[in-house]
């Protein structure tokens, strides 16, 4: 659906060069939900807007929907634009008009007739779920809100590709995850493909088939979010990976863990995609001889699986203990023992 | 009553001096808005960074509205008596002011058409444009409307400095309240006149700005 090949973006300004998009080449399937994280600077805004030609590439070509769309331009690229529809991190929404002429906007820009328009409105407003707001001003919205009718904005003239430019950096995490939700819905619905831009991992994971981790204008990293999760190479995706596995509180909580006890094991196991829906506990009470006390634990759904952090002290005989935990290993389960410090 | 207070106000001659001071607002007002507006839109398309960016144009525009900005009214309407001439074949009159009305206010419109543009979030031109939006489309859609405000606002100011325009107009033959004012008040010492004529500007003035102000409300919906 979208193929990026050696995309490079370069500005100029007045202390010289800088290079925002470095080398990139990514192919993106048809109905997939694609994430690019990166920190601000990362150029990973400069490479969403290459996909509906806001941007041009210095060098490098970018088809979406079998349209060079790093080629074309005037009513060509208009229409293209069409099909690849985006929204943004603040929402972008005219406050001179209602929300349904806000989403009227783009068919008004399509030339689609003035009955026609209004019933698509209706359909969209219903699909993202904002009945009874329609006459609303934007000014009159939430945040969440605002972005539902930024989607159903995007939405109105069937686009075939969705880019989402940090669209939900701006909201809560409560509102966040209605507005994932609304996204992964569409995508199923609609069989959109989606591509989005973000710095938070909770995002990728949430909703996304597959990331791309960019750093100074390079992708460092591709692949399926629960192998990227499960098997992180690169430094700084091991750092985004620790925005989601470990809450920020997980430090303070093993050394509290140790003191309370003293007595056994603490082990920190690490479930990744079908390990995770095992019965691994109860497999481990049946077979040894060892009482398991479990301390705190996390488990999340991708897309593609579920993964997961579980802390379980472990108490019985050294050898049942060590023997345990030769299981637990076998089970393809990331197994940790948490030391004393002492 | 109002009669002793005014003893040589002659009321059809003011009245008739009100209407030649509202028509010369209203015809300059009314042009010197579409002009400001073509000439903002321009100033703001050609800046860099923009949809029509062009620094030559840029250039020649904004020197042409700082120049006819910069010249005091009264030389202006001097300087432009040739053209006046050439125009309209007179330079006595309410229509002989016009050109120079609308060539003073116009550039200083512009100016405020410009910042108010500015203040549009970049954000909804990009949305618009990712949308396929042509740039007339753009203009017509998404700038004039989401600057309603400041545009009226501005011309509430600007209307406000043309009665004023207009009344120095007056005094060099363009008719008026201001024409009024200096002939038969200050000229022939009947002060009850000048002060009569100062009254309607005043009155002419508040209502300009109510109704900018209420315009201006009703619009904004941010």
């Amino acid at each position: 659906m979208i193929s990026i090949q050696n995309v490079k973006k370069v500005y100029s300004s007045l202390k010289g060069k800088v290079v925002a998009v470095d080398d990139v080449s990514m192919e993106i399937n048809a109905g997939e939900i694609f994430g690019v994280i990166g920190y601000s600077g990362a150029g990973k805004s400069t490479l969403i807007r290459m996909l509906n030609g806001l941007e041009i590439p210095t060098a490098g070509s970018v088809t979406v929907a079998d349209k060079q769309v790093s080629q074309i331009k005037g009513q060509e690229l208009r229409k293209a634009r069409q099909e690849i529809s985006m929204i943004f991190q603040h929402f972008n929404l005219l406050w001179s008009r209602t929300v349904r002429e806000n989403i009227a906007f783009p068919l008004e820009i399509a030339g689609i007739p003035k009955n026609i328009r209004l019933k698509r409105v209706d359909e969209l407003i219903k699909l993202v779920g904002l009945e009874g707001r329609e006459d609303a001003y934007p000014s009159q919205l939430s945040g969440g809100q605002k972005q539902r009718v930024g989607i159903a904005r995007a939405l109105a003239n069937n686009p075939k590709v969705l880019l989402c430019d940090e669209a939900t950096s701006a909201l809560d995490p409560q509102t966040t995850d209605s507005i994932l939700e609304l996204l992964v819905d569409i995508n199923k619905r609609l069989g959109l493909t989606i591509v989005l831009i973000t710095h938070e991992m909770h995002v990728i994971r949430k909703i996304c088939h597959r990331v791309a981790v960019m750093e100074d204008g390079k992708v460092v990293e591709t692949g399926k979010v629960l192998e990227v999760f499960k098997n992180p190479q690169q430094k700084i995706t091991k750092r985004f990976v620790s925005q989601v596995t470990e809450p920020e509180e997980t430090k303070e909580t093993i050394e509290h863990l140790l003191e309370r006890y003293p007595q056994g094991t603490v082990i920190q196991l690490g479930f990744v995609g079908e390990s995770a829906e095992q019965p691994l506990i109860t497999n481990l009470i049946r077979n040894f001889e060892v009482t398991v006390n479990i301390l705190q634990g996390k488990i999340s759904q991708t897309q593609n699986g579920s993964y997961g952090t579980l802390f379980i002290h472990i108490d019985g005989e050294a050898s049942e203990t060590s023997k345990a935990i030769d299981f637990i290993t076998s089970q393809q389960v990331g197994v940790e023992v948490i030391k004393h410090d002492k | 009553m109002i009669n002793e207070l005014f003893p040589n106000v002659k009321w059809d001659k003011m009245w008739e001096a009100t209407v030649e001071t509202l028509y010369m607002t209203g015809i300059s007002v009314v042009a010197t808005f579409i002009i400001g507006i073509i000439l903002g839109l321009l100033l703001f398309l050609t800046a860099k960074g923009n949809i029509w960016e062009n620094a030559f144009v840029n250039k020649i525009i904004s020197a042409f509205v700082n120049v006819f900005r910069s010249i005091p009214f009264i030389i202006l309407i001097v300087l432009l008596i040739p053209i006046t001439k050439f125009l309209l074949g007179t330079m006595i009159g309410e229509n002989a002011a016009l050109p120079a009305l609308i060539v003073g206010a116009a550039p200083f419109y512009a100016r405020m058409v410009e910042i108010g543009l500015r203040e549009i979030d970049k954000g909804v031109i990009e949305a618009a444009r990712s949308m396929g939006a042509k740039t007339s489309t753009i203009i017509w859609k998404v700038l004039l409307p989401e600057s309603m405000p400041a545009l009226v606002s501005g011309i509430t100011v600007t209307a406000i400095a043309l009665v004023g325009y207009t009344a120095m107009a007056g005094v060099i033959g363009a008719g008026g309240l201001g024409n009024l004012a200096y002939l038969e008040g200050f000229q022939r010492s009947r002060s009850d006149v000048t002060l009569m004529a100062t009254i309607i500007i005043l009155i002419i003035v508040f209502v300009i700005q109510f109704i900018g102000d209420v315009i201006t409300n009703k619009l904004d919906k941010r």
